[in-house]
């Protein structure tokens, strides 16, 4: 704290206050839907324009209005009804009295009505594959793109972009039809070997590694180093930070990856999570707490992963920077 | 010597797996689609041939061009407003100020998540009777809107929403590119007295154009292609089809009416379009970028 406070620069205050505003837009959506998450119907479902920001179960009770204290008041009643209804026999009891809100109950709800954690182990598992087979792919293509001079290269280099530009819902039916024709419907294939190509990769290293010295290359291969080998040895470990920041980049665009699994895939033990999302979405129509609690469900591996990641990922930044 | 190095096939070992990939689920398949786009065809029944009449149809069909307009807005205003907050935020982090590592995650935290949970959080925040949005209005004593439900509304708040959620992206782009500029060109340009500005339009601006350039190709492409939160935010492309933007009438021709054969004229048209402004970038803009 004593650190954030004794500024050296005034002109980062301003810095500072610039960013801190910024960070609470970017960040404010999130917290609303992890209160949201935790909060009953009753909760969300108000007209009242005050915005509670804490769910009546981690609010104290001197923040409490009328209102909520109303809420809580009918939750006791429904409590009391709830309970009295338990001492019957199962036979007996009234189907209408309904248990009442406990904090975690949307995240039951949502993780009963779907297999979640076998979506969980799925996308995981499509997601690794693609993404380390797909950069090792792009680096060998951005290599030849940076650094030879081949017969048709430019034309080779716009058809590459070519492909990121038609409209992947037009791809959709020609690529069923032959998924199908292979017999790839339904199964790991159709969901990994099309995506083991990324122009968007290539493109990205290309301009990562058109900015390495040429000299080196031309040097480097006057003295008997194999192009393969300069690749290995010099290009690779020069372009770790790229490499890394693509990594995150395409494993975040796997794990969320949605239309494409949607068509390619209809076995559940197949669903990955965007399309058990999506399920869950229609299901639950506007039962906001549920739909709440599966988001966040659906985001928090991403989370914890990209916090994981996150040191690599900053290194990788900083050293950017440093070669010349 | 350049003539040698012209006839060098070998390179085409490394393009291999990335080509083979490419041509077969992304190349053949647009030809097949151009071929069906002269096709009258529903999926279930063969298909009728009718020559050009899908493109012709299209040129003389009001709701296609509604929905090309509705993306270039969506384009034009969505591209240049990413760019410009996230490099002033990618120049705001290049500064050796602390707690630089929470700033960079914070900003990033949108980008991570997918668009499905994302948009039904807004749709939520969104909401007209109990959405955030209208209640921080309230604050300000500002009427509620129906937002997502006021054609108006619609096709902006899609837009805020989008440029929201990939910000942190090209955030990460530009600090990356603006880490790459040598950092004595600054401290020779502040002894010779040079403004913030100038330092920006002459040392900045210019060395960051390699990346300025593949933000702007990637953003334009990506903006014409524009369907996830549509589709999840506005079913059936908004109030008064204010929000129909062009996939997503070729997704509604395709996968709700079945006109398959129009749908592809659809994505051939949309097709050239994007190729038309990316070899526009490529061949005069790209000549404005400065490579080191």
């Amino acid at each position: 704290m004593q650190n954030i406070l004794k500024v050296k620069n005034p002109a980062h205050v301003a810095i500072h206050t610039l960013l801190i505003v910024g960070g609470f837009f970017m960040l404010f959506p999130f917290v609303w839907m992890i209160s949201t998450s935790f909060k009953g119907d009753d909760e969300i479902l108000t007209t009242s324009k005050e915005i509670v920001l804490l769910p009546d179960v981690a609010r104290p009770d001197f923040l409490n209005s009328q209102e909520d204290r109303d809420r809580i008041e009918r939750r006791a009643e429904r409590q009391r009804l709830w309970d009295k209804e338990q001492e019957k026999p199962a036979a007996e009891r009234d189907k209408k009295v309904r248990a009442p809100f406990k904090w975690y109950d949307n995240y039951v709800y949502a993780w009963k009505a779907q297999p979640f954690y076998r979506f969980f182990l799925n996308t995981l598992f499509v997601t690794i594959t693609v993404t380390a087979v797909s950069l090792f792919f792009a680096s060998l293509a951005a290599y030849a793109f940076a650094f030879f001079n081949f017969p048709f290269k430019d034309l080779a280099f716009m058809l590459m972009l070519g492909t990121m530009m038609l409209p992947q819902q037009a791809l959709l039916i020609p690529n069923y039809i032959f998924l199908s024709k292979l017999g790839w419907i339904n199964t790991y294939l159709s969901l990994i070997v099309p995506w083991l190509a990324s122009a968007y990769s290539v493109f990205f290293l290309r301009q990562f590694f058109k900015q390495l010295p040429k000299d080196l290359f031309e040097a480097a291969t006057i003295d008997g180093c194999t192009r393969f080998q300069f690749y290995y040895m010099v290009v690779l470990p020069l372009s770790k930070p790229p490499m890394v920041t693509l990594g995150i980049f395409s494993f975040l665009a796997n794990w969320n990856s949605f239309v494409w699994p949607l068509i390619v895939t209809n076995d559940t033990n197949l669903r990955v999570i965007q399309v058990g999302l999506s399920y869950f979405s229609s299901e639950a129509g506007t039962r906001w707490g549920p739909l709440m609690a599966a988001s966040t469900m659906t985001i928090l591996p991403l989370v914890i992963m990209y916090f994981l990641a996150q040191k690599q990922f900053v290194e990788s930044q900083a050293t950017t920077g440093m070669k010349e | 010597m350049a003539n040698k190095r012209n006839k060098d096939w070998s390179a085409y070992l490394y393009l291999m797996p990335v080509i083979v990939i490419l041509v077969i689920f992304h190349v053949l398949p647009i030809f097949y689609s151009l071929a069906v786009s002269f096709y009258e065809w529903d999926l279930i029944g063969s298909p009728e041939f009718v020559g050009a009449s899908n493109y012709l149809r299209l040129a003389d069909d009001p709701m296609f061009y509604k929905s090309l307009w509705n993306t270039v807005y969506y384009a034009a205003i969505s591209v240049p407003m990413s760019i410009f907050f996230s490099m002033l935020i990618a120049m705001l982090l290049n500064n050796p100020i602390s707690a630089i590592g929470i700033y960079r995650t914070v900003y990033f935290i949108p980008v991570i998540t997918s668009i499905n949970a994302v948009a039904i959080v807004w749709n939520f925040i969104y909401h007209p009777d109990f959405g955030l949005l209208n209640k921080i209005l309230d604050i300000f004593s500002i009427d509620p809107q129906t937002w997502l439900q006021d054609p108006f509304w619609a096709m902006p708040c899609i837009i805020f929403m989008s440029v929201w959620k990939g910000l942190g992206h090209n955030v990460i782009i530009f600090l990356a590119g603006l880490q790459n500029i040598p950092k004595h060109l600054y401290e020779a340009a502040r002894i010779d007295g040079a403004s913030r500005w100038q330092q920006f339009r002459h040392i900045t601006w210019p060395l960051l154009s390699p990346t300025t350039f593949f933000v702007f190709t990637i953003s334009t492409i990506g903006s014409f292609q524009v369907f996830s939160q549509v589709y999840m935010m506005t079913p059936r492309g908004g109030p008064l089809k204010s929000t129909m933007v062009i996939v997503y009438y070729l997704y509604r021709k395709a996968f709700e009416q079945f006109e398959f054969g129009y749908a592809l004229a659809i994505a051939f048209t949309l097709f050239m379009i994007i190729f038309a402004c990316t070899l526009f970038n490529k061949l005069y803009l790209e000549k404005k970028v400065h490579y080191s």
